[in-house]
């Protein structure tokens, strides 16, 4: 059980500074989560905290590769906005 | 000969007149600062109007990571021809940090002040940005020390600041009232949670309070930057002045949304306009009271080297610094001269303005005000028109002449063809370059350059704006009065009765 980043990382490193199990490593073109530590945060918070802090929606997903700040979620930025201006990938929406 | 003097002459705080106590001919918006604090700001670009022609600051990025979300910011955007709050092309360890500060420092010996900026939260980057101050109050000691922050983590790191010796600090506050927060701010991270909302505007309105309060107990200077969003805070504004004023922020600068669709933020998505000149000032004055007002500020970027309006980044990038070899102790002696001289000029040019009898005082007192723009580069009308990247704006009036603001000829990008993501083309027809910047100058009758073309100068008149290149490289105050005092002796300064302020 672990999350991942998506290419919709930014680099910004607000995930591993705040993440319990020093799982999220810099690497290129972005930020990766060690599948061997991330426990999701169980049993530190109740709320896994990459995500929680993350400020790009659809950059981190669980293992089913579903976002956990799903668009529109994190700017409030209108769906047919998003889809409009061409703010996310379509593979995102 | 007896002269009145402009303290004594009443002012007229209802607009259009001179509303600040740092207006008319006084040398600078901080001179009704107490002594202590004028004696740390002097060489300070960023507070003072007058040493921000002299003195040079840098910024590094060192503090990507941040721990709330505001609608005039987009993380993902990233652009080199862009000069706004947010935006760098390289981001520094501590280390490339201090190499590049210091090489800075020996190039450019002006430079007085070293900022973290962000591009994020600097407290929200506590390690990074601290091990970096940590380093250089020890190594180049001879630099002022800032940082810039939201607020959110500032009472648990005040003590922490005064102990690297940091004495001035920006907190940016948009508002004290949590329901104009959910407009601002969509959501905070805070006690390992994300909240959202007026639950999480409540908070940072707390702990930027809170914060605020224990800097200022610490006798750390504090400024406070608002954005000033029409509609959402612009009214609100005067109530967060008085509060911030009223817990020591010495001073507080009103800055306008910056709100571009291209830029991919919310406001900017959303069409949220930013407030037209004549807003920002009308704010401005009204915020002003007994406290300077910053209007030379450039909103820079969280990268930006050199003096203000000017970016010589690119000189230090991470390549060009890694072979640079820098003696900082030999730098340091040099530097001490130059500040020194500089010093030296500012004092001099203090006293011969205070020995000057002014030209207004010959201008009758109901003369109205009038606005002019002027082509100017470290503090005289040294720019042809066509080459002015901004004008500066000011406002000439029986009582003197006051700097009102800086208004940009070019759109924050170089077009839409090099900048955004995918150009985001508006596909109305773009107006001229020449155009844009007329109405850019709207309300000013007069523009002041070095030189003018004779099509602009033709196109400037039709448009009722009179274009002068008589006061080349001259002084700009004096060359703003100059022509101000040809346009009184011309007759052209009545005020029709039916415009008259009410007093």
């Amino acid at each position: 059980m672990a999350l991942q980043i998506t290419a919709q990382c930014v680099n910004c490193w607000a995930c591993h500074d705040v993440c319990p199990n020093d799982a999220i490593y810099q690497d290129t073109p972005h930020f990766l989560i060690d599948d061997d530590k991330c426990t999701e945060c169980l049993g530190d918070h109740p709320d896994p905290q990459c995500a929680a802090i993350c400020p790009i929606e659809c950059a981190i997903v669980d293992e089913l590769g579903d976002a956990l700040n799903p668009p529109g979620s994190l700017t409030h930025i209108p769906i047919e906005k998003i889809v409009e201006m061409a703010l996310l990938p379509a593979e995102y929406l | 000969m007896e002269l009145p003097v402009i303290s004594n002459t009443p002012t007229d705080a209802g607009g259009g007149g001179c509303a600040s106590s740092g207006c008319g001919t006084a040398p600078d918006a901080l001179s009704h600062l107490p002594d202590h604090i004028r004696a740390k700001v002097q060489d300070h670009p960023c507070y003072s109007e007058e040493a921000h022609h002299y003195f040079a600051r840098m910024h590094v990025a060192v503090a990507p990571a941040c721990n709330i979300q505001c609608n005039y910011c987009n993380r993902k955007y990233d652009c080199s021809n862009e000069s706004r709050p947010g935006v760098v092309s390289e981001l520094l360890s501590p280390d490339q940090a201090i190499r590049k500060i210091k090489a800075v420092a020996a190039e450019i010996p002006q430079m007085t002040v070293l900022g973290i900026a962000g591009p994020g939260d600097p407290l929200a980057n506590p390690e990074r940005t601290f091990e970096t101050f940590r380093m250089l109050s020890e190594q180049t000691p001879d630099i002022k020390l800032c940082v810039s922050t939201n607020g959110l983590n500032l009472p648990q790191y005040a003590d922490e600041i005064a102990k690297h010796n940091i004495d001035h600090v920006t907190i940016t506050i948009n508002c004290v009232d949590p329901e104009i927060g959910a407009q601002i701010y969509p959501w905070i991270y805070w006690d390992n949670k994300r909240i959202r909302g007026v639950e999480g505007a409540k908070i940072l309105i707390e702990q930027q309070q809170k914060g605020l309060e224990a800097l200022t107990s610490r006798g750390i200077l504090v400024k406070v930057n608002s954005v000033m969003i029409p509609g959402v805070n612009d009214e609100h504004l005067k109530e967060v002045s008085k509060i911030v004023k009223a817990k020591g922020a010495f001073l507080h600068n009103v800055m306008p949304l910056i709100a571009e669709a291209e830029h991919g933020t919310y406001y900017g998505i959303m069409e949220q306009r930013g407030p037209t000149d004549d807003e920002l000032q009308a704010l401005q004055d009204e915020c002003a009271g007994d406290m300077a007002m910053m209007r030379h500020c450039r909103q820079c970027r969280a990268d930006a080297v050199g003096l203000l309006g000017e970016d010589r980044g690119n000189e230090f990038t991470l390549d060009k610094i890694d072979v640079m070899d820098v003696d900082y102790e030999a730098a340091m002696a040099r530097r001490k001269q130059v500040h020194d001289d500089i010093l030296g000029k500012l004092e001099a040019e203090r006293a011969a303005k205070a020995a000057q009898v002014p030209v207004h005082l010959s201008i009758a007192s109901d003369a109205r005000p009038v606005l002019m723009a002027v082509a100017g580069k470290g503090g005289v009308v040294a720019e042809h028109f066509g080459h002015a990247r901004e004008f500066l704006i000011y406002e000439a009036s029986p009582e003197g002449v006051r700097f009102i603001s800086h208004r940009k000829t070019e759109l924050y990008c170089a077009g839409l063809d090099t900048c955004g993501e995918g150009g985001v083309a508006t596909g109305d027809e773009p107006e001229s370059v020449l155009e844009r910047n007329i109405r850019t100058l709207e309300g000013c009758e007069v523009v002041l350059c070095s030189k003018i073309g004779f099509e602009p100068w033709s196109q400037l008149e039709s448009a009722g704006i009179q274009p002068n290149g008589e006061h080349a490289m001259e002084p700009i105050e004096d060359a703003v009065m100059a022509v101000y005092k040809e346009m009184f002796d011309a007759g052209k300064l009545a005020v029709p009765a039916s415009t008259q302020q009410v007093a």
